[in-house]
């Protein structure tokens, strides 16, 4: 257990987060038991109350959620000395088990939540709560991601244990340096960057299609959400190394310092924002039949539709120009 | 887009204005928010800025320390160890140290006594710093007097009174000649303090330091990236462990946030009411809600910050010198390198805006579900 | 026409203390005319215009509007009624915030502001451009010549200003339909018949004017078109002076 006041803010969201969710999830199961638009009863007028403070609790919980992901990333950077063979945040996420399972789930938890605000907001713009069953289910399964995730960050935040000077000698030796450094599955250059672009451009042409004819809702999704997970991937694989202009640090995380100008923010904000956009549009897909959303979804997926290819398009473009731009150069 | 901005705007004049007609209750509520936001940021912005003054310290210290363990404590190294681990492969040079404390009866405070061949200083020559200047009231060219180990005094001539980037390290310091320095300790020649050994490549350093180790089981060798583990993570221990004992202090803030966003007054509870019954939806009083706790959380954390910013890097923070610094006995005046980053103002706000926004989340949504008929039925 | 069908509200059904303020409730109300809903207090005049007006929802029953100019996005075109009982709170109100204009008894102005900005007020969440809405308040001030009293706080003003201020609140969305509670009761017969000439004039620039009133003032008005009279929750006698 490291005592330090980061680590314990990082608890205490989660601690935060799980109780509000908790709070939340036992409402939305209320709702999903009881719920009766027909009535005019006051239990139903008091349940129509209630889903605007879950409204409300699920953006703080994005809010949170996002927040403390990069808190949570700086955090590990910041603590990374105190491990031996640690350089950075990817060394000190690898001290323990605990560590990666954490950060993804931070970044599902924060994908999910996002996607459940997309549906909130289509469904609040319905007059007969078109969607309340749906959205209400989504809560029941996201709840119990966000008690795992800060369950997770206990465990990994109390079996980090430092490497410091100890009575009878230096630390060094009484276990052996292992070469934690960051060296993640690093993928081969070439194939990723193919499958990178191409990746892109499939999403921008089935948005494009999606946009302009509202046909291949679908498969704009599933591409946008491919492509998010692939451009993941990509980071550590070759876009990682073309900011540290170093062919061998794969680092996902050392793109935010400062010394690389802060781009990792632009890059994750653009990739985040664009797998949310790009999810949520197929997320929509089963209810654009709706009577009382037929004109509603189209308009927002077409939106959406933008956001995700505003965002990728950024994404891209900073890539590339790294690309050309670094000293580094990998044989294609 | 433009219909959504409006609305966000005036909603948030609306706030400012309804902020304004209750001073009392807002500023009362205001004043508990800026303490506790100026005492943690105090605490962190110290923590933050000793660390650095550590790492300071550190960064000139040499990669390899070798030190003489006999009995589980520290001893003096005899000289052949410096000529036996030089043989070492990849060791590029071994230094032997000197140095110590030096206690001034005067006014009870310890230096740090360094060795040092540099011929700038020489014989019956010293180098001190800033804070032994200041203590004992002495310019260069004056004479320091220092008691030797048989209470002989030993006058030295001051050459140089080395300013720094950082009080804290070179406030104590005093730097004289090998053989001044074996002369006031009675120090066995033949032997040093502990040796600095430097390695051409980093990497080979726990290499060497793992021969060093097996050709001398009395040695105890240490890596500069160990120390530096050590003093961050007791200082982070530090930080935390004072951030617990103000975890009181902060959850009655919380709960005193609860209270004020809970307890709303007859008056509010009318004027929710009667916005309610205009033509205000949930949605609006409770973005209204929203506002008047970022007004208030925005105003304290910036007044706070500030505030804390003066206190620790202008007043050299007196309300935790005495508990958080801790090591040598006396400073007589030291100044902080002011350090301020994104990560710890955001660690700031994790702990202090963000309970109080969830805090107040319940109580806002209790206010603006008042039945917009309210207002009709008195 | 505000179509209504059966409409009940009950309050703590289920418990021991449960009572219905309004009972099954038929009725219908013209556009374009003055109603007045008469009866003693705890009579239902109330709860049942708090229900025409979006602000409540019935127990049960059903309101439609017809031939209502109400802006509710959602709506099919070439349809001109709306059912709103089942409609969500942020529905209602959009109706109710454009649709809608109230006066109440205490005329529930906010203290501490001042006369221009309670006048304002309705239309902040509406998402207009200020300087719209902040024009248009300063026009209906001036045509209810209390434009000296823009700056002033209600604090401080007389019972027939703030009667004339509440009026203006209730035009600032400019509604086609007004709905006024016991306007009267704090006013003396002067100014109560001043209030009537208003909401004549209001009827002829067509608007519906709804109140509940037990005034005789009021209620024996030769401006008005229509008087429901209620009692214990029911309609007991409904009549159309046309």
């Amino acid at each position: 257990m490291i005592l330090n006041p980061s680590v314990l803010a990082l608890l205490l969201i989660a601690l935060l987060v799980s109780v509000m969710g908790l709070y939340a999830g036992y409402y939305g199961l209320r709702i999903l038991l009881r719920w009766n638009p027909a009535s005019g009863s006051e239990m139903q007028l008091d349940l129509e109350r209630r889903t605007y403070l879950v409204s409300t609790i699920m953006s703080y919980i994005l809010g949170f959620e996002l927040m403390s992901l990069f808190l949570f990333i700086y955090t590990a950077n910041d603590l990374h000395l105190l491990f031996t063979g640690a350089m950075c945040a990817a060394g000190t996420l690898a001290v323990n088990f605990f560590g990666y399972p954490v950060l993804l789930f931070k970044i599902v938890n924060f994908l999910l939540a996002g996607v459940w605000l997309v549906v909130n907001y289509t469904d609040n713009r319905g007059y007969d709560y078109p969607l309340i069953r749906f959205k209400y289910k989504l809560l029941t399964l996201v709840v119990p991601l966000l008690l795992l995730e800060s369950g997770l960050l206990a465990a990994y935040f109390a079996g980090l244990k430092p490497d410091i000077i100890t009575s009878c000698c230096g630390s060094l030796f009484s276990h052996e340096s292992n070469s934690f450094s960051g060296d993640l599955a690093s993928l081969p250059h070439l194939p990723m960057q193919i499958a990178f672009f191409s990746g892109m451009a499939i999403t921008a042409i089935c948005g494009l299609i999606f946009y302009t004819r509202g046909c291949a809702g679908y498969l704009f999704s599933i591409a946008a959400t491919l492509t998010f997970l692939i451009a993941a991937a990509s980071i550590v694989s070759f876009i990682g190394l073309y900011f540290y202009e170093l062919p061998t640090h794969h680092c996902p995380f050392c793109i935010l310092q400062r010394e690389y100008n802060y781009v990792g923010y632009l890059l994750y904000a653009t990739l985040f924002g664009g797998a949310v956009a790009g999810i949520g549009t197929g997320v929509l897909m089963p209810f654009r039949n709706i009577g009382s959303l037929a004109r509603i979804i189209p308009v927002m997926q077409r939106r959406l539709t933008l956001v995700t290819l505003v965002c990728y398009l950024l994404f891209t473009l900073v890539v590339v120009r790294e690309m050309v731009f670094s000293a580094l150069k990998l044989g294609l | 887009m433009k219909r959504a901005l409006e609305r966000h705007l005036n909603i948030l004049e609306f706030t400012l204005a309804s902020l304004l007609r209750r001073k009392a209750k807002n500023l009362s509520l205001l004043a508990m928010y800026l303490l506790v936001i100026f005492i943690l940021a105090s605490l962190q912005f110290f923590v933050t800025a000793l660390k650095r003054e550590a790492a300071i310290i550190l960064s000139d210290a040499p990669d390899m320390v070798v030190q003489r363990l006999v009995a589980g404590r520290q001893d003096l190294v005899p000289a052949r160890y410096a000529a036996e681990i030089a043989n070492i492969r990849g060791v590029t040079a071994v230094r032997p140290r000197l140095w110590g404390y030096y206690y001034d009866a005067l006014n009870g405070a310890n230096y740090t006594i360094i060795a040092n061949d540099d011929p700038a200083i020489g014989p019956e020559r010293v180098s001190i710093g800033a804070g032994v200047a200041k203590a004992r009231n002495l310019a260069v060219g004056d004479l320091l007097p220092l008691i030797s180990y048989d209470k002989a005094p030993v006058m030295l001539e001051i050459s140089t009174i080395f300013p720094s980037n950082s009080d804290l390290i070179a406030a104590d310091m005093i730097i004289i000649s090998p053989g001044d320095f074996r002369q006031l300790f009675n120090f066995p020649s033949g032997q040093a303090t502990d040796l600095a050994v430097m390695v051409r490549n980093p990497k080979e350093l726990p290499t060497v330091a793992a021969k060093i180790a097996g050709q001398f089981p009395d040695s105890r060798p240490i890596l500069k990236n160990e120390i530096q583990r050590t003093y961050q993570s007791i200082f982070d221990w530090r930080g935390g462990m004072t951030l617990i004992i103000l975890a009181s202090a902060l959850f009655s803030f919380i709960i005193f946030a609860w209270d004020k966003a809970a307890g709303l007054s007859a008056e509010e509870r009318k004027e929710i009411g009667i916005l309610k019954s205009i033509g205000w939806e949930t949605s609006d009083v409770l973005l209204l809600k929203f506002w008047e706790g970022a007004v208030i959380s925005l105003t304290a954390f910036l007044v706070g910050t500030v505030l804390a910013y003066g206190h620790v890097f202008f007043l050299s923070a007196p309300l935790f010198a005495q508990a958080l610094k801790g090591w040598s006995v006396v400073y007589p005046r030291f100044q902080l390198v002011p350090v301020v980053d994104v990560y710890q103002l955001a660690v700031l706000f994790f702990l202090t805006v963000v309970p109080y926004t969830t805090a107040t989340i319940i109580p806002c949504w209790r206010a603006a579900t008042i039945d917009p008929d309210a207002a009709m039925r008195y | 026409m505000i179509e209504l069908s059966g409409i009940t509200k009950s309050f703590n059904s289920g418990k021991p203390n449960q009572f219905t303020a309004v009972d099954n409730v038929t009725l219908t109300v013209n556009n374009q005319q003055i109603t007045v809903f008469k009866g003693p207090s705890g009579s239902g005049k109330t709860s049942l215009l708090s229900m025409i007006g979006c602000m409540a929802r019935p127990t049960s029953g059903r309101i439609f509007l017809h031939g209502v100019a109400a802006a509710v996005p959602f709506q099919q075109e070439g349809v001109d009624s709306v059912e709103i009982t089942s409609l969500p709170e942020r529905f209602l109100n959009q109706i109710r915030r454009s649709t809608f204009g109230f006066i109440f008894q205490q005329f529930n102005l906010v203290k501490g502001i001042s006369v221009l900005e309670n006048v304002m007020l309705p239309a902040y969440p509406t998402g207009e451009g200020q300087a719209l809405f902040r024009a248009r308040a300063l026009a209906l001030l001036e045509q209810f010549n209390i434009a000296r009293l823009a700056g002033q706080r209600v604090e401080l003003l007389s019972g027939g200003e703030l009667q004339r201020v509440a009026i203006a609140r209730a035009l600032i969305n400019n509604p086609s339909i007004i709905i006024a509670d016991e306007p009267t009761a704090h006013l003396d017969s002067k100014l109560s018949q001043e209030f009537m000439a208003i909401v004549g004039r209001l009827k002829g620039e067509g608007k519906s004017v709804l109140i509940a009133s037990h005034d005789p003032i009021v209620f024996d008005s030769p401006l008005i078109d229509a008087l429901v009279e209620m009692r214990d929750g029911a309609v007991v006698a409904s009549r159309s002076s046309r």
